[in-house]
């Protein structure tokens, strides 16, 4: 099976320099062929094809590899190194992606699945763009395949077959952990259809907004997945990592958070092009950053240039993907600037108070947070090379920028929203922004009153979310009235109606919601959480913030423990926590521990000798959550007593018997529990990251999904050419 | 005009982060250098392998010795807050440290990073296997 695993490696190779090759020929041929009605040419059409086999041909690849995860193949040297039998099957279909190799196979394979797509849904349109495109595309593909080919080999075959692979990383037994690399990946690879649809526009000088209409649904996507991908990357950091934070803008973090950025800023500026034929220049620079961007995420999580959790050790990978993200830059940067003479501006700002200047406002703002992001995640490499010394910044420095700029974030988008295009008078301002206004600051009074404590930031942070909540509670109560009053509608239906007549505003106003809403969380979270680190005896109790955490007794559990993790050990404590004299809840913090396959570890010994993972226990409402997590204490003398025992008595190749033993050490190790070490931390309203991050991805998804067909068709009868034919009715009255 | 704010402005950001990453970054470092270099009240980002047998937890401060990866000298650390789950002696360690009494130096809290054990480093391409 290998076999043909390498041998489709292989053909892929072999298919995309065929298909770069004949998209760059017929690309020449067209262009010496007069422009018009003719039939697309030949290679053109072979080049798509290609494109497509591609699709296929990694398809088999992966589906062999997945085979060989769940056959436990071990003569695979990947699943060798990343699965073995005692790796719970859902978590071995998800264990391509644990390596280097099989990551990168992941990689080939998205993108050749999203650029069929892309090519198959404009195989009528965008003729002149389309074969730099494709060439590209399989650029790209050829790279990364060609890694897979020379360096990092997912179908290597072991010369001695173990009889027990290692195992998957216990940390990664997480169920987000399944899905949380394909969604970033998908994010990044999406990222690359913009990126090539960008760039043969600008190489064939066709850079009106055809192409920008044509890749927009997948900058949307991108957007969409590499959202979904942090989230869950946070959730996972939140829940499964003993540290109990949600961000701790690790370098991998911010890779992923870097082209979420400048595409949000793309998502907007883009508005501005369809509509008004400017920005060209800054739409071009943002689509090729965003795609290097995630290119260089890519090589960042893959190279161990940086350290972090996710540093995966050396890797060979550093100098094809240094040229490659050099190669990218450079022509960007040629492209962009040789091709300025058509990227001119159509219009100029006509005021400074319009759309236009709040969504360059917001531009500036999301793109300076990327830089800032930029400069203090790859710090320890710039100041290597200008100080010689290697040196890092940490979280506090990231948040002196980015939490003004996540502030005048957040107000800007509930301004956005009501200010029209091209001029706004201030009257009109005068009756969106009263009220908001009014709420915001009510907000802040209320706050004051209360007597929260002084955190200036949190509170600005609150006021400027309630101001963007309640722009857009007034902006869809005003649309709503409309129709009930034109139409006769109660009012679920009319804001039904409202949101499906124009999915891209109403899903945008969704995830400004979404947002506003996950900033809260943020603020509130960070800003009022007391943190808790103490070793307890069974009985004794400790605070934190408002509660008592009472250590009620030990548990352990051998084999099946309660996560079903597969880990051979599992202590834990249950912990009750009162506040105000009355329980609010019990917790069951545990600590797993996994078999290692080290021999000379002892036969008991080696059943624990993995690399042991904390499995957390938190309490989660939409007050605010209480968090645990335990830190048992096994190296007790009469713990260890048990093992070296077992140990001697037990022979290998008997772990019925080794987990008796390792049974009887867990039995004293509930006889006598010795202080355990336990962390708690109460986070007020955390629970709003997800609630938000939930809203504003439904608003991407409303945004994305296409609108009625009649509406559309309707549209492009109306507007021949230039407006966007799913452009929402409302703006369109007043374009 | 709006060319010349924008630049401006842009100047006066880049400005500030550079100022301040410069003047707030903790230089990384090994134990061999700090040793001889730290100074007092200044903080540092020391990389090295945690010794065998030198891991004893004492209510919750974790004290530790970190070595140069080569394997001469070693650093007392006295840390505090939440350990990684990968922590254990012979692995390589992060952690943000300042010159405290006694030659022993603390650990700023929940500071410690443990990179990923070797196992799942990708080994280097060799002819081994196909």
């Amino acid at each position: 099976m290998a076999g043909l695993g390498r041998a489709c490696l292989l053909l892929a190779l072999a298919v995309c320099v065929y298909g770069v090759a004949a998209a760059l020929h017929g690309a020449r041929r067209q262009a010496a062929t007069t422009a018009g009605g003719i039939p697309a040419d030949s290679w053109i059409e072979s080049s798509r094809r290609a494109v497509y086999a591609l699709a296929l041909i990694l398809t088999v690849a992966i589906a062999v590899l997945e085979v060989a995860f769940l056959r436990n193949d071990f003569s695979f040297s990947t699943v060798a190194d990343t699965s073995s039998r005692t790796t719970p099957t859902i978590y071995r279909a998800a264990a391509i992606w644990a390596s280097q190799e099989g990551s990168l196979l992941l990689w080939s394979w998205l993108l050749s699945l999203w650029s069929s797509l892309m090519l198959f849904l404009s195989r009528r349109r965008l003729r002149a763009a389309t074969p730099y495109a494709i060439a590209i595309l399989l650029g790209l593909a050829a790279f990364f395949v060609s890694l897979m080919v020379f360096y990092a080999n997912p179908f290597k075959i072991l010369s001695r077959v173990p009889a027990e692979g290692q195992g998957l990383d216990p940390l990664l037994r997480f169920p987000t952990m399944m899905i949380h690399p394909p969604m970033l990946y998908s994010g990044y690879t999406l990222a690359m259809v913009p990126l090539a649809f960008g760039a043969g526009a600008l190489i064939t000088r066709s850079v009106d907004a055809e192409w920008i209409r044509a890749t927009r649904r997948f900058a949307m996507a991108s957007w969409l997945f590499l959202g979904v991908g942090i989230l869950l990357g946070a959730r996972w950091s939140f829940a499964e990592l003993g540290w109990g934070g949600y961000w701790g803008w690790d370098p991998v973090e911010n890779a992923a958070l870097m082209p979420w950025l400048t595409g949000t800023a793309f998502l907007h500026s883009i508005m501005i092009q369809e509509r008004r034929g400017m920005l060209k220049v800054w739409n071009a620079s943002l689509v090729l950053a965003t795609g290097t961007l995630a290119v260089m995420g890519t090589f960042l999580v893959r190279s161990g240039v940086l350290d972090s959790i996710h540093a995966f050790g050396a890797s060979t990978l550093g100098v094809p993907f240094v040229l490659l993200i050099a190669l990218l830059i450079g022509g960007s940067i040629y492209l962009v600037v040789s091709r300025r003479d058509v990227l001119r501006s159509e219009h100029r700002l006509d005021s400074l108070l319009c759309r236009e200047s709040a969504f360059m406002a917001n531009n500036l703002v999301l793109v300076s947070l990327c830089f800032v992001i930029f400069w203090g995640t790859y710090f320890p490499l710039i100041s290597k090379a200008v100080t010689g010394q290697q040196a890092s910044v940490g979280p506090p420095w990231f948040n002196r920028y980015t939490v003004p700029l996540a502030l005048i974030l957040v107000v800007l988008s509930g301004l956005g929203p009501v200010i029209p295009w091209r001029r706004a008078t201030l009257g009109a301002a005068r009756r969106h922004l009263v009220w908001p206004l009014v709420v915001a600051l009510s907000t802040l009074v209320v706050l004051l009153v209360l007597g929260t404590p002084g955190r200036p930031a949190a509170l600005a942070m609150f006021s400027a979310a309630a101001f963007t909540l309640s722009v857009v509670a007034g902006e869809v109560l005003r649309g709503a009235r409309a129709r009930m009053a034109m139409a006769g509608e109660t009012m679920p239906v009319a804001v039904l109606g409202l949101v499906r007549r124009n999915r891209r505003r109403y899903g945008g106003y969704t995830v400004h919601v979404g947002i506003a809403l996950l900033f809260i969380g943020v603020a509130a979270s960070s800003s009022f959480q007391h943190q808790t680190q103490r070793g307890l005896l069974p009985g004794q109790s400790a605070h934190v913030g408002k509660y008592t955490v009472r250590y009620l007794r030990p548990t352990a559990t051998v084999v099946n423990d309660p996560q079903n993790t597969g880990a051979t050990l599992d202590l834990g404590a249950v912990l009750e926590v009162r506040a105000k004299g009355r329980r609010v809840t019990l917790l069951r913090p545990t600590e797993g521990y996994y078999a290692s396959d080290e021999a000379a570890q002892g036969t008991v010994g080696s059943l624990i000798g993995g690399q042991p993972v904390s499995h957390i226990s938190m309490d989660a409402k939409l007050g605010g959550d209480i968090w645990s997590a335990i830190e048992p204490n096994i190296h007790t003398q009469e713990f260890e007593r048990v093992v070296a025992a077992g140990n001697r008595v037990v022979p290998p190749g008997r772990p019925d018997e080794a987990l008796v033993a390792l049974a009887v050490a867990a039995r004293g190790y509930l006889r006598h529990p010795p202080a355990a070490q336990f962390n708690l931390i109460t986070l007020p309203l955390v629970e709003w990251i997800w609630l938000g991050g939930i809203v504003a991805l439904l608003g991407a998804l409303i945004a994305i999904w296409p609108g009625p067909l009649g509406l559309r068709k309707r549209a492009r009868v109306l507007l021949p050419s230039g407006a966007p034919a799913d452009a929402p009715a409302g703006d369109l009255a007043r374009a | 005009m709006r060319l010349v704010v924008a630049l401006t402005a842009a100047v006066l950001l880049a400005s500030a982060l550079m100022y301040t990453s410069f003047s707030a970054a903790d230089p990384a470092i090994s134990p061999t250098q700090l040793m001889h270099e730290a100074q007092p009240g200044r903080s540092y980002e020391l990389t090295g392998v945690v010794v065998a047998h030198s891991v004893r937890r004492d209510g919750e401060v974790l004290y530790f010795n970190v070595a140069d990866r080569a394997g001469a000298d070693s650093v007392p650390v006295a840390y505090t807050g939440t350990v990684p789950d990968p922590f254990r002696e012979g692995r390589e360690v992060i952690v943000t440290v300042e010159r405290g009494q006694g030659g022993v130096f603390r650990g700023e809290r929940n500071s410690l990073i443990t990179k990923c054990p070797s196992k799942y480093k990708t080994a280097p391409p060799s002819a081994s296997g196909s």
